[in-house]
């Protein structure tokens, strides 16, 4: 600290010189162009998307019910509220049975090779996994409609039989069983392994640290599951289930395939010919509709747009409302 | 309710690897006993075969006896996780359950033993165990909050108060202070000094001055080299340790000549 020192001034000046420069960071002001882009670029597509079905749709909202009624396949009411009511029904009955029997399973596989199963099997397990979820859903429409339902008739004659009381398995079943407890099933196998793949990479996400204490407190591995690896997964298994339920929701060959389709709001799950699906119905439509048929089924495809943006806003809401305990922080 | 832990002619592998060799020692009951060392040398592996925590790791398996209250951890007919439920152990870095209130994390241990317990005997159960753990005064306003809402220091307190709610024999200290601030640091070395009234405690340390502030008995384990394994070198009274070591590689490790 004496003073006799003379400081480098030269250096610092040159230094402070290039701090005041414009710096020269090209590669990371194209990586945040790029990326700004991209992200713009999403929510264009978005609106465009929400535009065409507006737009598309607008001649089905506002035609008289006499117009409507001519379109064969709408039926006598007339209006297009009524049209799409069970649609609307159809759809969420078929996605929710999908994921009521498909969540539980995930779960389950997801932690079996995560934390039960010795790591050799976990590893091809894993793999077995992947590869599910990359075969198209057409196959298991295929499946599910050819080889799987004939297979399911006796159970859902079973159900109907003994467990006909409860409104839902309402009897005598349909035989053969095209009915929504079938597409239920496909689309939940469907959706399986999809769920399954992010639900196990959620589960392996969970911090050693604190599997440890959960064990250092005297848990056994199924105490430690839960004190540790199913709160800490939890926000991860709803965007899985998100995930599942977007593809269920807008599944179209595999029901197309399976379901007898009709148009009442019907819980009878084994009943033909009471449900459809809004994309199973434009597949069916399509080809032979008029242009008010095609506006029609454009309404029905901004019906399926809204439940999608619905749902993924409740499932944000749900993971944000207890953020400060997600362990993010 | 402390015990004394009594081991005998103990030696740690995972898989073929011989982690720590033929350790025996004797740890009194309401004391601390500070295990010092250089890194490799298996402190924390031999701390974690205290309660069967070493299990955790696939592979990792153990020959000798390690005696509490008469009965041998590693007897057959011993479970594990009844052994942790026993043992108490607070880790090197905090480690409160993010998804649980600070409340909720205090009674994490209770609640395994599947013990209904009522509303005011879990209430009375937080106070005293977040007041053994001096940290009622801190968090008794905000008990619902998030454990992972508090500081290093106040988290670290918040684990020793859920180690200490299910009323543990013995609690392992696995370098309990370093990754904290020297201030927090201070609170930690206080509550062990007042825990030893009523627990044995065994605690991993790097810090030499918290080895010697602490501790009534040191343990020093040293290893010859990589892939050797570590051995217990010598173990006494932690002023005899730090005055007059009887091994000189005791003295050239607390003095700082290496390690």
């Amino acid at each position: 600290m004496s003073t006799s020192d003379t400081p480098p001034v030269r250096q610092e000046d040159d230094d402070l010189q290039a701090a005041r420069r414009p710096h020269r960071d090209t590669a990371g002001r194209v990586f945040a162009g790029l990326s700004t882009g991209a992200g713009t670029l999403i929510l264009v597509v978005l609106a465009a998307v929400a535009a065409f079905l507006l737009l598309r749709a607008w001649p089905a909202l506002t035609a008289g019910s006499e117009e409507l009624a001519a379109i064969s396949w709408i039926p006598d009411h007339g209006s297009i509220v009524r049209y799409v009511g069970p649609l609307v029904f159809g759809t969420l009955v078929a996605a929710v049975l999908a994921l009521l029997m498909a969540v539980p399973v995930a779960v389950g596989i997801a932690l079996f090779i995560s934390h039960y199963a010795p790591r050799r099997l976990a590893a091809s397990l894993g793999y077995v996994v992947d590869l599910l979820a990359a075969i198209p859903s057409v196959i298991y429409g295929l499946w599910g409609g050819l080889w799987l339902s004939r297979r399911l008739e006796g159970v859902w004659g079973w159900l109907a039989d003994n467990l006909g009381f409860i409104p839902l398995f309402e009897g005598p079943a349909a035989t053969p069983p095209r009915v929504m407890m079938t597409v239920g099933v496909v689309l939940a196998v469907m959706i399986l392994p999809i769920i399954t793949a992010v639900a196990r990479e959620v589960f392996l996400q969970t911090p050693r640290l604190h599997e440890e204490a959960a064990l250092a407190l005297g848990a056994t591995r199924w105490e430690m599951v839960r004190m540790a690896v199913l709160p800490f997964g939890r926000s991860g298994l709803i965007s899985a289930s998100m995930l599942g339920l977007g593809r269920a929701l807008g599944e179209t060959m595999a029901v197309l395939m399976i379901l007898s389709p009709g148009l009442t709001y019907s819980f009878a799950l084994l009943l033909a010919g009471r449900h459809q699906t809004i994309a199973a119905n434009i597949a069916l439509q399509f080809p032979e509709a008029s242009p008010l048929g095609v506006s029609a089924l454009i309404a029905t495809g901004l019906a399926l747009f809204v439940i999608t943006l619905a749902v993924n806003m409740a499932a944000r809401w749900v993971v944000a409302r207890r953020k400060d305990f997600s362990g993010a922080n | 309710m402390a015990q004394r832990i009594d081991v005998k002619d103990l030696d740690v592998y995972y898989g073929t690897f011989h982690a720590v060799a033929d350790v025996s020692m004797m740890i009194e009951a309401r004391s601390v006993t500070a295990l010092i060392g250089p890194s490799g040398c298996g402190k924390s592996t031999f701390l974690r075969t205290l309660n069967r925590m070493h299990e955790v790791i696939p592979g990792a398996r153990v020959d000798g006896t390690v005696t509490v209250d008469g009965v041998d951890l590693y007897d057959p007919a011993v479970d594990p996780v009844a052994v942790r439920r026993q043992i108490g152990m607070v880790f090197q870095r905090p480690n409160p359950f993010p998804t649980m209130s600070i409340a909720e994390n205090v009674l994490a241990g209770v609640r395994l033993n599947n013990r209904r317990i009522s509303k005011s005997d879990a209430a009375d159960l937080v106070e005293t165990s977040l007041r053994g753990a001096n940290l009622w005064k801190e968090v008794k306003d905000r008990l619902d909050r998030p454990g992972s809402s508090l500081s290093g220091g106040q988290q670290q307190r918040l684990c020793i108060a859920r180690a200490i709610a299910v009323k543990p024999q013995i609690l392992l200290m696995d370098e309990p202070a370093s990754a904290l601030d020297p201030i927090s640091t201070l609170a930690i070395e206080d509550l062990i000094a007042e825990l030893k009234n009523d627990y044995t405690i065994v605690i991993v340390t790097h810090n030499m001055q918290q080895a010697a502030r602490v501790s009534d008995r040191t343990a020093f384990f040293n290893v010859a080299g990589t892939g050797e394994p570590g051995r217990l070198i010598e173990m006494d009274d932690t002023r005899t340790m730090f005055s007059t070591p009887s091994v000189q590689a005791t003295e050239d490790y607390i003095s700082g000549r290496f390690g």
